[in-house]
């Protein structure tokens, strides 16, 4: 990697690093980091492939309340680097950089709860300037604890580049068909995790017929994703407005409107 | 010390108010959560609305109190905190619990809105449609979800302040009112619709392992005669093979052909209920996902997978 290479590198995994606590602008997905660490090393399109296929695992990946999921953004932002400094950018070096994310996000967790439990400090920092009426003293330190969460990632970034790239080659090709394939496998099965997360959060006995017609819709290879969303956000109005038809009509009714839809199928 | 003219934000101060809260996260502690975030939000409706120095401390105190919600659905919640902080500066009787109470009220079922409708429903539609672009090289996969992502945000952001600060304190009693519910409950609708899409799609099992061999019914597979072929027999070899005969008496025979001819996609099915029912016994992400790849490794190792 050049010098202007690896800085900007360095400069990316920074604001992935803010990102994955702010949540904001998605710089930290893999969708977009990796796909900028691949443009500024000059090898976007497997940037671009790496960013994808770890993206689908990372779907379900999100911090609700005081939860963390595992860090996204170390995953990418490492993987990218591993996946530049292999020199392997055909699907087999993408697989193994993509597999290697998972350990580091899970590693990368417990950096975000470092600084979390430093930036505890800092609100106390605040307390004692909003007593004062300091405006100015209050923002730094809002902006100080952003810049750790950016240094975050960008130091493990820095450091992974540091190690010569000879070394992260040889490891890598030093393991074996066995453990790489193995992995490989692991990271196809290893979404389901994500999508468990998410299903259990909003599933409720109303929507599981939705889940079903989507799996066996899903499985007529012809339907693009779009045309699928198209499908779902169809159902979903129809189930609203139909719902609302039934409350509106039986509203008052003898079998009082707890299950709208059914009230209308009666009818039928 | 009432001012002689009404003090009123301007769209620039809640413009202002509206950047800053994109960086609500930045301080997140185990504390008090988005507290200082919130208060640097909250700083510019300060500094216009308050000028001495214990009103500015006393505001500024107040906005430190514990705050935590879904970070895009926070704008509405500052947009009503901006209208009565704008009351109170002109004299309104609104005290500390009031503006407390509202954040406090707004927060929860605010969040309970905003994860199920950004988290899991709009970034993992946009996500898995620029992914599967991405897959396959196409540069369009990154750059769509990032900016439809990013135009969906902010007009969010912006527009549920304003609508939040227009609306004062009446937007509480919105809440319990049917249209978010209405949203809520068709952002499941087609969230779990899709995530059955993906499950189908993108969790890959693929048994490797062969089963012994079938023997086709006469008439299945193609007769090759003996000997030299004449031209009207290799016309009736050629047509049968394209009407999908097969070329040997023997099929080919795996378990995965035999899980496919059920539904495509079975394996990955059971495995997310299996996940999912183990998330529900506690049984930590991270540990399914770390023995997920030793089973695959394992599984592979074996020739199985």
């Amino acid at each position: 990697m050049s010098v202007i290479a690896i800085v900007l590198v360095v400069i990316i995994a920074f604001f992935a690093g803010m990102e994955g606590i702010l949540d904001e602008f998605q710089i930290h997905q893999p969708l977009v980091s990796a796909t900028l660490i691949g443009l500024v090393t000059g090898h976007l399109t497997a940037g671009i492939i790496l960013g994808g296929t770890l993206q689908m695992v990372a779907l379900g990946w999100a911090n609700i309340g005081a939860a963390v999921a595992p860090d996204v953004a170390l995953a990418s932002v490492a993987s990218s680097i591993i996946m530049v400094k292999g020199g392997d950018f055909s699907g087999t070096g993408i697989a193994v950089a993509y597999a290697s994310a998972i350990p580091l996000a899970v590693a990368g967790l417990f950096l975000t709860m470092l600084v979390r439990t430093i930036a505890v400090g800092l609100t106390h920092g605040a307390d004692a300037a909003a007593k004062e009426g300091k405006i100015s003293t209050i923002e730094r330190l809002h902006l100080f604890a952003l810049l750790l969460q950016g240094l975050r990632i960008a130091i493990p970034a820095a450091l992974l580049i540091a190690v010569p790239a000879s070394a992260v080659r040889s490891a890598l090709t030093a393991m074996p068909e066995w453990l790489t394939g193995g992995m490989a496998i692991g990271g196809g099965m290893v979404v389901a995790v994500g999508y468990a997360l998410v299903i259990n959060m909003m599933a409720t006995r109303e929507v599981w017929p939705f889940f079903a017609i989507g799996f066996a819709l899903a499985a007529v290879s012809q339907l693009t994703l779009i045309a699928l969303g198209a499908i779902g956000l169809a159902l979903a109005l129809i189930y609203i407005n139909l719902s609302k038809m039934g409350g509106n009509n039986n509203g008052g009714g003898s079998n009082g409107g707890g299950d709208p839809v059914g009230d209308i199928l009666n009818k039928y | 010390m009432m001012a002689e003219t009404k003090l009123e934000l301007t769209r620039k101060d809640r413009m202002s108010v509206a950047w800053r809260s994109q960086f609500l996260q930045g301080s997140w502690n185990y504390e008090r959560m988005q507290n200082v975030g919130w208060a640097y939000a909250m700083i510019p409706a300060i500094k216009k609305l308050y000028k001495s120095k214990e009103d500015r401390s006393a505001a500024l105190q107040r906005h430190l109190e514990f705050f935590n919600t879904h970070p895009y659905v926070a704008s509405p919640i500052l947009g009503v905190t901006l209208a009565l902080e704008e009351e109170r500066a002109n004299g309104a009787a609104i005290d500390d619990t009031a503006i407390q109470g509202v954040k406090i009220g707004m927060m929860g079922p605010l969040a309970g809105i905003g994860d199920p409708v950004f988290w899991f429903t709009v970034r993992p539609i946009l996500g898995a449609l620029g992914a599967s672009l991405a897959m396959s090289g196409n540069i369009l996969g990154p750059i769509l979800f990032f900016v439809l992502w990013n135009i969906i945000r902010m007009a969010f952001i912006w527009y549920t302040q304003e609508f939040g600060y227009k609306a004062g304190s009446a937007i509480t009693q919105d809440l319990s009112g049917g249209l978010l519910k209405d949203i809520t409950k068709g952002a499941s609708i087609l969230g779990m619709f899709i995530l059955a899409v993906l499950v189908e799609r993108w969790v890959s099992i693929k048994f490797i392992l062969g089963l012994p061999a079938k023997k086709l019914s006469e008439g299945a597979y193609i007769k090759f005669p003996n000997g030299n072929v004449s031209g009207t027999e290799l016309q009736r070899i050629l047509s049968e093979q394209a009407s999908g005969l097969s070329l040997t008496k023997l099929a080919p025979n795996t378990l995965q052909s035999n899980l496919d001819s059920l539904i495509p996609g079975l394996m990955g099915l059971l495995l997310t209920f299996l996940a999912m029912w183990l998330l529900k016994k506690k049984v930590s992400p991270i540990t399914m996902i770390i023995g997920i790849f030793i089973f695959g490794i394992v599984m592979h190792a074996l020739k199985i997978m």
